[in-house]
């Protein structure tokens, strides 16, 4: 019996053997060498002395850069910042749409989930672009609000932060919607009357007993949204401007641009740590409040 | 009917002049085509303990739900108090309830789910609790009041949620089936607790439950809901002993019911002739004609069984016993009459006969005229 169950326990340890950990080791061991114009472009771990010993290259000289070069640490800051607010505005749109969703009788309910999952149908990358026609100086958005006289001349729109914001937001909303409406549909209606029955306002009935109750779903759909809008590489590139400074942009380029493949894997690697301190967190707030 | 004169009579609903607390007039309720509660009027006294008894789908916990405001009435008014219930939101009502799934909330301890009423009233928080801490104690859960919903049994449920239903000292307390979640034993310790509580707090209570057992032991008065109406309202003994139609008479408790026609009325005697019974006397009743067609019901415990014929009795028959059961207060009979009518009967046993009547016996069943309940429904 013992062997069968680590069948079926290692198949996804293969996996994550082979697309998790291997690469990380590699991107680990190129954060320790140098850059060098060879192929590939960084120093070997092991080498030969001139006196015929084993040499071993390793240093956290990277990662010491990354610390005293102020565009990194502001890149980093900017990233989670604007991870940061993007999940805010997510779940600030997503929350109403996942609970009227989730209140929704049933044919229309079903209507309503295909529409949040539809754009899904389409390339991704089309969606930003699409995004552009909107943001334009002479996009729809710009015309639209011209035509109707609200404005003289089109609003700096494409090329901001603004930009980033929405198509980040706009992106990622289906990922805090569908958590949202999955742990708002299990709520009791019978607990709203209750808390209505006992002379709680709709309000009150929301902030003491609906909030509470969906913090599940909300730190699920905010980490679905803050841990890829962290690293986004595509929106800011195509949307934001020069000076939209986000990790994964700085990253391609250390990759493609500069070549300088250690810094890279470093930046890389201590984006990673960023990203899986604030799961560790919210995890294990979440265990005591389930202890509790 | 009437019993004697108590000293304070507790039956307000007898007097005429007296004013009800709750009065729902009038009130239908749709949900689309269908019909839940249709027209129902219904006065209810303070103090009462006021049963709406039914079988599922009847429309009795959506008069309930009226009443506590989750539901608007289609057409008609609730007043309680004196305060027309139409524009009050549940939150400003004056009742409470208690659900049949208890709604306790599931991320508060037991002392918060008491005390979440109270904070909304505005009280400060020591007080609150300590109201809280007080209602946990007459309901004996003071020792488990930091424990979560989950961590209690059926029974533990069932008192928390009494108690935050109670803890605001509403004028109305609702409570849809209150046990029906509980086991037959702890149900019956409940009901008694239950109109313990009611006394001693005097808050009116309005109970939903189908269990007919449960309406006549709590009840002050049950009001028998069909189909969206109220057949009958009446105090549990009224109800059992003069019920107003065959579905009532067949609801509450075990019925003989024959049907009949009308063949000769006299002022203090009623001849009906029955296919299933032959001739038998009934109580006279005002308002029937010859030939008019009636039921008769009698209820199992008013038939007398002997072996020979009864001297002098004016209803009796000739039967075989088909079956009998013992219960040990009591043993029920089924007996089949030479028309092929079935008889339920049943005797209680004061005394230890020598030889009970026992199967395939032949045996004369009388029963006084008095004793049946002429219907025309």
């Amino acid at each position: 019996m013992t062997w069968r169950r680590a069948l079926v326990i290692a198949i996804p340890m293969l996996w994550l053997g082979i697309f998790f950990l291997a690469p990380f080791f590699v991107l680990g061991r190129i954060s320790l060498a140098e850059a060098i114009i060879a192929r590939p472009p960084y120093t070997p771990l092991f080498g030969r002395a001139p006196d015929g010993s084993l040499e071993i290259f390793a240093s956290l000289e990277n990662f010491r850069f990354l610390l005293e070069d102020a565009l990194y640490r502001n890149a980093y800051l900017s990233s989670i910042r604007v991870a940061l607010i993007s999940t805010i505005f997510a779940l600030l749109i997503g929350y109403p749409i996942a609970y009227y969703i989730a209140r929704a009788p049933e044919p229309k309910r079903s209507i309503l989930l295909l529409m949040v999952i539809l754009p899904f149908w389409t390339s991704f990358l089309l969606r930003v672009y699409a995004w552009m026609g909107f943001l334009r100086t002479n996009g729809v958005i710009n015309n639209t609000l011209m035509s109707l006289g609200i404005i003289d001349a089109p609003l700096r729109l494409m090329h901001t932060d603004l930009a980033v914001y929405i198509g980040i937001v706009y992106t990622y909303l289906p990922f805090m919607i569908l958590p949202l409406y999955a742990n708002l549909t299990k709520l009791d209606a019978a607990l709203l009357e209750a808390a209505s029955d006992l002379g709680a306002s709709p309000v009150v009935t929301f902030l003491t007993v609906t909030l509470p109750l969906s913090l599940p779903g909300i730190v699920a759909g905010s980490m679905l949204v803050f841990i890829p809008a962290i690293g986004e590489y595509v929106i800011p590139a195509l949307l934001g401007g020069p000076d939209t400074l986000m990790i994964g942009r700085v990253l391609w380029d250390e990759f493609f641009s500069s070549r300088d493949w250690p810094v890279a894997s470093a930046v890389a690697i201590v984006m990673l740590f960023l990203v899986v301190a604030p799961i560790m967190w919210l995890q294990s707030v979440q265990n005591r409040r389930e202890e509790h | 009917m009437d019993g004697p004169a108590i000293a304070a009579d507790t039956r307000p609903w007898r007097d005429a002049a007296a004013r009800p607390f709750i009065s729902v007039h009038g009130v239908t309720k749709t949900f689309g085509d269908f019909t839940a509660v249709s027209d129902v009027d219904l006065d209810i006294y303070k103090g009462e303990l006021f049963c709406l008894l039914g079988e599922s789908g009847c429309g009795k916990s959506t008069l309930l739900r009226m009443l506590a405001g989750f539901e608007q009435p289609t057409a008609g008014s609730i007043t309680i108090d004196g305060e027309d219930m139409a524009r009050v939101p549940p939150d400003r009502r004056p009742t409470n309830m208690m659900f049949q799934s208890y709604a306790l909330f599931p991320h508060m301890s037991v002392e918060k789910n008491v005390a979440y009423g109270l904070l909304r009233e505005g009280l400060k928080k020591s007080e609150a609790y300590a109201r809280a801490g007080d209602m946990l104690r007459m309901v004996k859960l003071e020792k488990l009041a930091r424990r979560k919903p989950d961590q209690l049994s059926g029974g533990q449920r069932q008192r928390v949620a009494l108690a935050r239903s109670l803890v605001k000292r509403p004028k109305l307390l609702l409570l849809d089936e209150p046990l029906g979640a509980l086991d037959k034993k702890l149900r019956e310790e409940t009901q008694f607790e239950l109109i313990k509580i009611q006394e001693t707090l005097g808050v009116t209570f309005i109970v939903v439950t189908h269990d007919q057992d449960e309406a006549m032991t709590l009840a002050t008065r049950i009001g028998v809901m069909k189909d969206g109406m109220i057949e009958q309202i009446g105090e549990p003994r009224e109800i059992y002993e003069t019920p107003r139609s065959r579905f009532v008479a067949d609801f509450i408790g075990t019925v003989n019911l024959f049907e009949g026609t009308v063949e000769a009325a006299a002022p203090d005697m009623m001849r009906i002739a029955s296919p299933e019974l032959g001739d038998v006397l009934m109580p006279p009743q005002e308002g029937l004609t010859r030939g008019q067609q009636v039921w008769g019901a009698v209820r199992p415990e008013r038939f007398t069984l002997s072996r020979k014929r009864p001297e002098g009795a004016q209803n009796a028959w000739e039967g075989v016993v088909e079956e009998m059961g013992y219960i040990g207060h009591m043993s029920q009979y089924r007996v089949r009459l030479a028309s092929g009518a079935l008889i339920r009967a049943s005797q209680s046993n004061r005394m230890r006969e020598e030889a009970p009547i026992s199967w395939d016996e032949r045996v004369w069943l009388s029963v006084p005229p008095a004793a049946f309940r002429v219907l025309t429904q």
